[in-house]
């Protein structure tokens, strides 16, 4: 029940993108396309659940056991961008396709503030190991639902007759705004449940 | 002293260390071959990443030519030199292509041209455009707001005297000023041909008269003096074919408006190398202009007073005798 529960408010209710604002960067960068953000967000999901197991485990077997808990941004970057490297290698093998596509937004998931995000919230809400993993790859499904939901708002902006001044990136802007306002809507889903 | 500082370090560097072995690893494992070649035509090209290719940036143009989707010289800041290079990595013969410039086509300036109302509005020929296509009583000419100016990346484009002219020797034909230019008059033209007609104006004479001193009133005279038809009359505006025009001036020359335009110093003179020359009078028969003299095995010579450099006679000679300086 709580698994479900954390999946649940990793996606809907506490979505990163949209209710707790982290990792705008790509969800504004790689939404032009459908196809793109669709694979943004399959990567964004396994790194967000890799890191979470990762960091946990570093959290807990290392830095608090050597009383050193107060390095845990750093030693989370770390990861984080290791991580990152390693998936890059790992999708420039498989799909150059999906690298093409990716270009620049593909290393910047290092700087992605929902990974070390949910790395983070997780050790802050005292989430056990499975939890972790759980929160982290709900985390990513959230990431993928609102971006994959934007990528098509974007489409059909495209061929939108907008107004000039508004033409592009602020018509974006304005989308975005507005889905977050919808988002706020799960908000006290769960008051009752929990 | 070694808890607080000593242990954050070596934990951390080991992390480190662990991360940098497995993508050591990694790297090896999942290395991607990309094509030599890439890198090569990279390195070539200017790596400014101006755009002007149309492609994201040098990587992407250097990519675009092994694939195969562009021609060799399609940079077009990069020259002969740099076309020649990559020609010679992608094993292939460079196409001659000539550097092309841009030019503006209207050579209506502020003395010669009549304004029909005093524009004070925004200083852009677009908004110009909008207010009965501008204050130049000419509605095909250049408005002279310099819209082409602030577009070009290269400081290519000037205007001079409320017309935009062009640089030629830094203009590198990347389009965007012909792009940004509402009136549509300039164009792309090989930079060896000398001689342009510089006016658009599509109305009768007498009308272009009133609005313009140098406007092309289609008065014929100067498809009557090209020896090679390379010039016509359409839509009342003279027209020159530039693969048929061989810089001969003599449009230019017998314009009464002034408006063909061709720089007379740059005019080339037949000369004839008499220790090669064998008398054969090929180049005599070629001339149209009947500047060469000379009997059959007799040395010719070339009368300068009447030679326009049209090349045509260097190109004929057998022995290579005659050179155009």
């Amino acid at each position: 029940m709580k698994l479900g529960l954390i999946i649940i408010g990793a996606i809907f209710v506490n979505n990163f993108v949209l209710s707790q604002f982290l990792g705008i960067c790509p969800f504004l960068g790689v939404s032009k396309q459908l196809d793109t953000a669709i694979g943004m967000s399959v990567a964004v999901t396994f790194v967000m659940g890799l890191a979470s197991v990762i960091c946990w485990m570093i959290q807990y077997y290392i830095l608090i056991p050597l009383g050193i808990g107060y390095m845990q941004t750093i030693a989370f970057i770390l990861v984080i961008a290791g991580l990152v490297q390693f998936v890059e290698m790992v999708i420039k093998k498989t799909s150059p396709a999906l690298y093409q596509a990716l270009g620049i937004y593909l290393p910047l998931i290092t700087t992605n503030c929902a990974v070390l995000g949910v790395a983070i919230l997780n050790i802050d809400t005292n989430y056990n190991l499975i939890e972790s993993l759980i929160n982290g790859v709900g985390g990513g499904l959230g990431f993928a639902l609102a971006i994959i939901l934007f990528a098509g708002v974007r489409e059909r902006l495209e061929l939108a007759p907008t107004p000039k001044a508004l033409d592009g990136f602020p018509i974006a802007m304005l989308a975005a705004s507005l889905f977050s306002i919808a988002f706020l809507g799960f908000k006290g889903l769960f008051s009752g449940l929990l | 002293m070694f808890d607080s500082i000593g242990l954050p370090v070596i934990v951390l560097g080991g992390i480190a260390v662990f991360f940098g072995i497995v993508l050591a690893y990694a790297s090896k494992k999942f290395a991607v071959e990309v094509d030599p070649r890439v890198t090569e035509i990279r390195d070539i090209l200017p790596g400014a990443n101006c755009g002007g290719c149309g492609y994201a940036g040098c990587d992407a143009l250097a990519e675009a030519i092994v694939k195969g989707e562009v021609t060799v010289s399609f940079c077009p800041v990069g020259g002969d030199d740099v076309t020649a290079k990559i020609a010679d990595i992608m094993g292939i013969e460079a196409d001659n292509t000539e550097r092309q410039v841009a030019r503006v086509i209207c050579c209506g300036d502020k003395d010669n041209a009549v304004e029909k109302y005093e524009y004070q509005g925004i200083e852009d020929c677009k908004a110009a455009e909008m207010h009965a296509g501008g204050a130049k009583g000419c509605r095909f000419g250049c408005t002279g707001l310099g819209t082409c100016v602030r577009e070009c990346p290269f400081d290519a484009i000037h205007i001079v005297n409320g017309v935009a002219v062009v640089d030629e020797d830094k203009c590198t034909a990347c389009k965007k000023c012909i792009a940004a230019c509402p009136k549509g008059i300039i164009e792309l033209v090989p930079v060896s041909k000398e001689v342009r007609v510089l006016c658009k104006n599509q109305d009768k004479g007498k009308s272009v008269a009133e609005v313009c001193k140098v406007g092309c009133i289609a008065c014929q005279k100067c498809v009557k003096a090209c020896k090679f038809d390379a010039i016509k009359v359409e839509n009342n505006v003279a027209k020159i074919d530039y693969s048929k025009c061989v810089n001969c001036m003599m449009c230019a020359e017998v314009c009464p408006t002034k408006t063909i335009y061709a720089n007379f110093a740059k005019r080339k003179k037949a000369f004839i190398d008499e220790d090669k020359c064998i008398g054969c009078t090929i180049c005599l028969k070629h001339c149209n202009f009947t500047a060469i003299e000379g009997e059959l095995k007799a040395k010719h010579k070339v009368l300068d007073d009447k030679c326009v450099g049209c090349g045509q006679c260097a190109l004929k000679c057998p022995k290579n005798a005659i050179e155009m300086k």
